[in-house]
């Protein structure tokens, strides 16, 4: 369920996002989910890849500021509420999400991308609740 | 402690000044004889050289300046005629002429012998392999590295420059335990080696000898636990001889002067009067035991502070603080002095091993405005935009309470800021003055 996530300190820009999403094309760097958070003036690009331990060093060699992250990746249930169910699990437990964001897998399962105060408790509490990751990147 | 030369190094004061004055008497005759220069600068001024009988006279002679050399190129300030010169430097000016140096084989031996004590200060002996990455060019870097290396018996690799890979390999193979470089290019050799998986036991590092451009002590204990090696500073210019006018010792505060060869005064930027010790002003050099190019007073711009007393080490040299910034990069915001050193000096406290950043001034309307953008690396840079903005907001409050002003601070990409040969141009200066 945990999985690690790759980020990436972009200037805010134009056309920024767009070299970059060219970088990773160049180097066939798959992404299976992203998301952008940002400021008037710089963001952080999160993306989610197969192999993120041998991208991070693709990029770093690059020059580009990157970081790897823990985050989990939990499978949610295709009905209305199921996302609610999932933080309800969390809350429940104390623990705290900072962000999260959705991608749907090649099977048109969805999941969800979190990144929470305490990653390591949080799956367990998921798995216990009965709740699977995504983990054949 | 190890000394090439005890005796100099750890005179008493009144055996220094009096070896001092007695070289400083010949060569300011010599000067006014023999530099027509200096015999309209000391004739405008009515000194005469026989009213030079002590150090403290040396407040009575005008300073050189870089200009003096340009105006005076390419050998207006030679002492001795060209059949005597056998080594030509020159240092590249950022505008205008180059300045140039010239050497007698005395003066080289001199030189070599300057250079000699730092290493040996450092730790090195006859036993140890010197790695010198110095450029050997016109610079006197590498040549200045290299003479004092074999002055003191090491065995000497001239690799010069470039090619960092190759650089590594010769490390391994000749077992280098001696790297003379820049301190920047320290750093980069580290970060070559992480990156290609270069274990460092397979090099055998032992000592540093890095100068040419300022650092801190903060980079100092980074450069030292990245490559398992003691590191010291070495100071100098081309216009005094080059690597080797002062030398941090293991005590790591500042660096010794080879003050019986080189008198150092710091003086008032705006009266030029002397500074008394411990107070930052303009380092000027008068130097006393050369033959080709005896330049007296000659004001470096760079700024430093003096010190005597005898050191742990036990050395008596006089000690200057590190450079902590050139009075020529003085900017004046808002009618505030700032160096760019203050401003390079706080991002290193914030964890920047080799702060790369640009100081964008600015009017709006009357009011100056100045802007940072500082380059983030990868250590620093967390997955969370609420880390980069406290990131920002504590550089920026170190800053306003170092400077005494408020600065914007810009997170840029890493290798957004234009990086030029040797130099990184920090200020661009966009005020309108008129
Ligand atoms: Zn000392």
């Amino acid at each position: 369920m945990l999985t690690k996530q790759i980020s990436i300190f972009v200037e805010n820009r134009a056309g920024r996002l767009a070299e970059i999403a060219k970088l990773l094309a160049e180097n066939d760097i798959n992404l299976r989910s992203l998301s952008v958070a940002d400021t008037s003036r710089f963001g952080v690009l999160r993306i989610i890849v197969d192999d993120p331990d041998s991208v991070e060093q693709i990029l770093r060699k690059k020059g580009l500021a990157v970081s790897l992250t823990s985050v989990l990746s939990v499978k949610m249930d295709d009905r209305p509420g199921g996302l609610a169910e999932v933080l309800k699990v969390l809350a429940d437990n104390n623990i705290n999400v900072e962000y999260m964001y959705a991608f749907q897998a090649s099977n048109n399962e969805a999941y969800v991308i979190m990144r929470v105060d305490n990653d390591l408790a949080a799956q367990d509490v998921l798995v216990k609740a009965g709740y699977k990751g995504y983990c054949k990147f | 402690m190890a000394f090439f030369n005890k005796h100099e190094e750890t005179m008493s004061s009144d055996e220094m000044s009096s070896l001092q004055t007695e070289r400083l008497k010949k060569t300011v005759r010599r000067a006014y004889e023999n530099v027509m220069p200096y015999r309209a600068k000391m004739d405008a001024a009515g000194v005469k050289p026989e009213d030079i009988k002590s150090v403290d006279d040396l407040a009575k002679l005008p300073f050189t300046t870089k200009q003096d050399l340009r105006d005076n190129y390419p050998y207006g300030m030679n002492a001795v005629p060209m059949s005597d010169v056998v080594r030509i430097h020159a240092s590249s000016g950022t505008s205008g002429k180059q300045t140039v140096v010239t050497y007698t084989q005395r003066d080289l031996d001199v030189w070599a012998e300057c250079v000699a004590r730092v290493l040996a200060c450092a730790g090195a002996t006859k036993d140890d392999i010197v790695q010198v990455c110095y450029g050997y060019s016109m610079f006197t870097g590498g040549l200045g590295a290299h003479y004092g290396a074999e002055k003191l018996g090491c065995s000497v690799i001239p690799a010069s420059t470039g090619n960092t890979a190759r650089q590594i390999l010769m490390m391994q193979d000749f077992g280098t335990t001696v790297l003379c470089c820049t301190p920047s290019y320290a750093i980069y050799l580290y970060e070559h080696m992480r990156d290609n998986n270069i274990s460092m036991n397979s090099v055998n590092l032992k000592y540093g000898i890095f100068g040419a451009e300022p650092w801190s002590d903060n980079m100092r204990t980074q450069i030292e636990n990245f490559l398992n090696l003691t590191a010291t500073d070495i100071y100098g210019l081309s216009e005094i001889c080059g690597p080797g006018v002062a030398f941090s010792c293991q005590t790591h505060k500042d660096l010794h002067v080879n003050e019986d060869h080189f008198i150092v005064e710091v003086v008032d930027p705006v009266t030029g009067l002397r500074q008394p010790d411990g107070v930052p002003g303009e380092v000027c050099f008068t130097c006393i035991n050369k033959e080709a190019m005896p330049l007296i007073r000659y004001n470096t711009r760079d700024i430093s502070a003096l010190h005597r007393g005898k050191c742990d080490c036990g050395r008596t040299l006089i000690r200057m603080d590190r450079i902590t910034g050139r009075s020529d990069d003085m900017l004046i915001i808002r009618g505030v002095n700032v160096f760019p050193s203050q401003i390079e000096s706080v991002l290193l406290s914030s964890g920047n091993v080799d702060p790369r950043y640009l100081i964008i001034v600015d009017r709006q309307g009357t009011l100056d405005q100045m802007e940072i953008k500082v380059e983030i690396n990868s250590s620093q840079f967390t997955d969370q935009i609420r880390g980069l903005q406290a990131l920002e907001n504590s550089i920026k409050a170190e800053l306003d309470s170092a400077l005494n002003i408020s600065a914007k601070i810009t997170l840029v990409e890493p290798g957004t800021i234009e990086r030029s040969v040797g130099k990184t141009k920090h200020v661009i200066d966009n005020r309108r003055l008129d």
